[in-house]
Formats: structure tokens, C-alpha cells, sequence
């Protein structure tokens, strides 16, 4: 491995995120309702809530893969999938919306990997797609990656022929391949049996502590306490609490988070 | 043996009787069941094949000698490459024209939307030697056609009469038909590729031609394939209809030889059966290949090809002689 490619892989800058005022609703149901949540760089946070509650939603809406009907997001200050206009919020084109997603890495709950590229080109491709780098280089970073989230002797395999556990690690990184400031987990666990568990979130949990800024939505409590910063309750579209793990998992405010944990732990 | 007449003995000890095995249970085969009725089914069938076979080689009516002379005709090589060309050419287009037809018709332009679908319902409700007579007498309705503004002026134009051979009339006939269909066969392939696949080429920001062709469209092809081939196949066979528009294809040929020569039309009639379905029988082996190619990630081994298949039967066979031989 070059140092050129040492320095891509570290040079990873963490961003700050900052959801503003963010409503969003299918219909007349209202699922995000008014959300203001600000991300500082290199913070882990982990976002629980009741199923249906809006988590994934505002997950979705940090990349702009669902748009808020009002509010927006901003990555670094920079509004994601609209730009201020006077004292009006425009849409992006397309093709500019895609170039901001590189910047935010998401891992989905159930891979999404794509089946018909090795794992290898999975990671690989983005790079070269988005024009960031050669071929030969992503190759390179790419067998980098896997060999970090320790799938170094997999990388000519088909997705489908991985455990749960190796897709999900061969997801993240995936998602690193851009070099994102911000990495949004939605339930990376959910789909995996639990023996399985462990390897991906010892993954999440190096990344946690080299400073990336991460986004997590999980049912993994025992997880939350051991590596966020920072833990936002969400319930019926709308942030309940937040704060340290020892605040809202230990001592919370609320009923309706008192009731949340002690059905799930 | 000790024991006295009568006690219990083990049934390894035992000595073979009727009604005590020879051997222990666990080390025997089983005797498979016998199946009367698949032998005689069988039988029956065998004697059907026999007599097609026999009426096939030994009727004077199907005349083999006039096949033998008129197989390899160069009037009928001739032909062939007409139906090679028209359906070639028709099969390309087609597709081509059923990618933009499903790619408007699961645009979010209600306008392309509409335009597709009208055109695979007018294209799929009109008989094709409809549409290929209807071509063939452009010519007369529209003297000269033009690229230009509607109701204003004319950028180009061009002398139908010159441009509408009797090749291009065929070939625009069967591709406006195949792209209605294939216009079907695509978008079903596409609405087949999981919408999570979607998402993810969108969350890392791929550029949207690279997400169509390089991630959906692949994994779309996988359920195209056999789907299209269908199709091509019917191609193959609606391409006897371009005689009507007076171009000697294989089947025209055929036809057109047998009234020259009427003692000869049931000969012609089975090279244009067998020079039909050797082109179905190469579209298949091809198909077999490509959709074994578009099988890699999809299935954890891909599927064996007949090679494969005959080797590992063969290793089987040996290896069963070999157990029985041991046994």
C-alpha cells in the first residue's frame, strides 16, 4: 500500500450535521415532526425510538433519499439537496444532490449490496463512478477497506456468498470507499442473527474511535452505552430527549422513554 | 453355538432364514420399489416414437431426396440470409426501441408515461402483417417524409420512395412490433431489481446513467433474458410474414420455389422446417450461455453447462459401478 493511499484513507475530515426544524409527512401522517438536531464533528450519536417512531425517516432525510416537506439538513453548513436563494430554499439538480451523497456514507439494514459485483467492485465502485479516483487505485483502496472491517481473503466472493455479517461489513466499506464525513447506520444489526452481531458492531465501534462522525439508529442499548456520545429519544416524529448514555439510559426524564427501555432491555 | 435351541439370539449372529436378513439392516441397500406402470407408459411411448420415426423416414409423401437436393440451394442460402438479416436487424431495434419505451413508461413524466403506453397498445392490438402492409403502402398515403416543426417549416426531407425498400419496410414493421413487446419484457425486468438496489447506487451517489446501466440493468437482464428470447424467437418465426411485403426470405423462397416446382412443395416446406429450427436450436444454446453469465452473484454456483453436466454424470456412473462392485 502507497502512502498516497494511506493518506486518502485517513484524511477522512469528520463533519458536523445539522437538521433543521425538519418536518416531513406521507399524506396527512405526520412521521417528523419539527426535528432540530445538531451533530458536532467526531461525535458518535444514537437515535432510539419506538418502531414507526420517525428514526429511520430523519436517517433518510440526512441524505436527502427522502425530501422534508419543510426544513433542511446541512452537512458542514452546507444544505443538503437545496440552496439558499435570497431568503428561499431551492431544489439541487440531481446530478448535484448525488455528488453531496458522497459525502455521507449510509449502511442499510439490509446491505443493499449489489449482488452482481464482486465483493471487491462493490467497494470499488463508487469511486471510479463518481470519477475520484482510477481504477486501479479504488482496487487498491478497496482491498485496503476490506482488509480493515477483516475481509482481506473475500474480496473476489459474490455478496450472496458471505454470511450476514461479512455483507454487512463489506457495506461499510463500501460506504468508507468515498471518504464520507458522516457515516448513517440504519439498524445495521436488525438483519443478522445474533451470533453474527458482534463482528459488525466491532466494526462501527472502530470507526466510533477514529473519530468519524457517525449517525446511528439501533435497538442495541448495551451498544449505545458503550460507544455514543450523545443519545436522542425520538417518539411520534419529534425528539423526546437527548443527552449523554448515563442521562437518558440510566436516569431519563420522560415516561415515554422510561417505558420505551424497559421494554427493550 | 452354546446356546440351547430357541434363546434370544442377536441378529448378527443369526443364521440366514427367511425371515432373518443375512446381513445387518444398516449395511444393506435398499430395494428400490418396483414401478410397473412407468415401464409400461414408457413402452407406449416408445412404440409412438418408433412409428413417427418410421413414417417420417419411409413415406414416399415427405420425398427426402428433393429435401437432399433443395437443402443447401444456394436460392435457399439466399433466402436464409434474408430471414437472418430482417430478424438481426428487427431484434436489435426492437430491443433498443422496448429499452426507451419502459424506460418512458416508468419515467415521472405523465406525458411519456402516456405515449409509451398508447404505443404498446395500439403496436400490441394491430396484427403484425397489419402493420407490414400498412408500411408497405406508405409510400402512396405520404409522397415525401420530413424532419421539422409541426405545422411549420421543414428541416429535411426525404423521397419515401427511394427509402422504402422492401428490406427497410420489413425491418421498421417487425421492430415497431418487437419494441412494443420488448417494451414489456424490459420494464418487467427492471421492476424485478430489488428497490433497495436503487437506494443504495443512489446513497452513494452514483451518477444516474451509471446507476441504470451498471447496476439496475445488469441484474434487470437476468430476468429479461429468457423472457426476450421468448420473444426472439417469435421474431424468428414472424419473419415468413415479410413475403407478403415481397421480400424472399426463407420461407418466400420456399413458397415461391414450390409453385415453380409443385411436386416439390412438401420437400421445400421441411427445409424451411429444419432451416427454422436450427436457428431456434442456436438461440437456445446461446441463451443458455448468456443467462449463465448474467447468473453470477445471483445464485451461489452458477448452473453446470452440458460439458459439466456430462463429466460430473460420468464420474457418478464410475463411482456407483465402483460401490456396487463392493458391495
Amino acid at each position: 500500500m502507497t502512502a498516497k493511499t494511506l493518506e486518502r484513507l485517513t484524511d477522512i475530515a469528520p463533519a458536523a450535521v445539522e437538521v433543521h426544524d425538519v418536518h416531513k409527512w406521507y399524506g396527512t401522517h405526520r412521521v417528523l415532526d419539527g426535528i432540530d438536531l445538531t451533530v458536532r464533528p467526531g461525535e458518535v450519536t444514537v437515535i432510539l425510538g419506538p418502531s414507526g417512531s420517525g428514526k429511520s425517516t430523519l436517517l433518510r432525510v440526512i441524505n436527502h433519499l427522502e425530501k422534508p416537506e419543510i426544513g433542511y439538513v446541512s452537512i458542514n453548513g452546507e444544505p443538503v439537496g437545496v440552496k439558499r436563494q435570497g431568503d428561499r430554499l431551492k431544489e439541487l439538480s440531481e446530478r448535484a444532490i448525488l455528488a453531496q451523497r458522497g459525502r455521507i456514507g449510509f449502511v442499510f439494514q439490509n446491505f443493499n449490496l449489489f449482488p452482481h459485483l464482486t465483493v471487491l467492485d462493490n467497494v470499488a465502485a463508487a469511486p471510479v463512478a463518481t470519477g475520484r479516483l482510477s481504477r486501479p487505485e479504488a482496487r487498491e483502496l478497496a482491498r485496503e477497506l476490506l482488509g480493515r472491517v477483516g475481509l482481506a481473503d473475500r474480496t473476489g466472493a459474490y455478496p450472496r456468498q458471505l454470511s450476514g455479517g461479512q455483507q454487512q461489513r463489506v457495506a461499510i466499506a463500501r460506504a468508507l470507499a468515498l471518504r464520507p464525513g458522516v457515516i448513517l447506520f440504519d439498524e445495521p444489526t436488525s438483519a443478522l442473527d445474533p451470533e453474527l452481531v458482534g463482528e459488525v458492531l466491532a466494526v462501527i465501534k472502530d470507526l466510533a474511535t477514529s473519530g468519524t462522525t457517525l449517525v446511528i439508529v439501533t435497538h442495541e442499548i448495551g451498544f449505545a452505552r458503550e460507544i455514543a456520545d450523545r443519545v436522542v429519544f425520538i417518539d411520534g416524529g419529534k425528539i423526546v430527549e437527548q443527552g449523554p448514555p448515563s442521562e437518558i439510559l440510566d436516569k431519563p426524564r420522560h415516561e415515554r422513554t422510561r417505558d420505551f427501555l424497559s421494554k427493550v432491555l | 453355538m452354546s446356546e440351547p435351541p430357541g434363546a434370544a439370539v442377536s441378529l448378527a449372529e443369526a443364521p440366514p432364514t427367511a425371515d432373518t436378513p443375512s446381513k445387518p439392516f444398516a449395511a444393506q441397500r435398499v430395494l428400490p420399489l418396483r414401478r410397473p406402470g412407468r415401464w409400461i407408459a414408457t413402452a407406449v411411448v416408445l412404440v409412438l416414437v418408433a412409428q413417427f420415426v418410421h413414417g417420417l423416414t419411409t413415406n414416399s409423401f415427405y420425398q427426402w431426396d428433393r429435401f437432399g437436393y433443395w437443402f443447401l440451394r444456394p436460392t435457399i442460402l439466399d433466402g436464409l440470409l434474408i430471414t437472418l438479416e430482417v430478424a438481426a436487424y428487427s431484434a436489435v431495434l426492437g430491443l433498443l426501441g422496448g429499452i426507451l419505451l419502459a424506460l418512458a413508461r416508468l419515467s415521472k413524466s405523465p406525458v411519456l408515461r402516456a405515449v409509451s403506453w398508447t404505443y404498446v397498445w395500439a403496436l400490441r392490438s394491430i396484427p403484425l402483417i397489419v402493420v407490414l402492409l400498412f408500411l408497405y403502402n406508405f409510400s402512396a398515403l405520404y409522397k415525401t417524409l420530413s424532419v421539422g416543426v409541426p405545422f411549420g417549416p421543414a428541416f429535411f426531407s426525404f423521397d419515401e420512395s427511394k427509402l422504402a425498400t422492401d428490406m427497410a419496410v420489413a425491418v421498421i414493421g417487425l421492430s415497431l412490433n418487437e419494441a412494443a413487446y420488448a417494451a414489456e419484457v424490459v420494464r418487467g425486468g427492471i421492476l424485478s431489481v430489488d428497490q433497495g438496489q436503487h437506494e443504495a447506487a443512489a446513497a452513494l451517489g452514483l451518477p444516474k446513467s451509471y446507476q441504470f446501466t451498471r447496476i439496475v440493468f445488469p441484474q434487470a437482464l437476468r430476468s429479461i433474458t429468457p423472457n426476450y428470447v421468448n420473444q426472439l424467437i417469435g421474431l424468428i418465426k414472424s419473419t415468413s410474414l415479410v413475403f407478403y411485403v415481397s421480400l424472399l426470405d426463407l420461407f418466400g423462397t420456399a413458397q415461391s420455389m414450390g409453385s415453380t416446382y409443385p411436386g416439390d412443395i412438401v420437400p421445400l416446406l421441411l427445409v424451411s422446417t429444419v432451416w427454422y429450427l436450427i436457428l431456434t436450436s442456436v438461440v437456445s444454446v446461446i441463451q443458455f450461455y448468456v443467462e449463465r453469465y448474467y447468473a453470477r452473484g445471483a445464485t451461489r454456483s452458477l448452473p453446470p453447462t452440458p460439458l459439466q453436466k456430462l463429466r460430473t454424470g460420468l464420474r457418478d456412473l464410475r463411482e456407483r459401478a465402483r460401490r456396487e462392485a463392493a458391495v
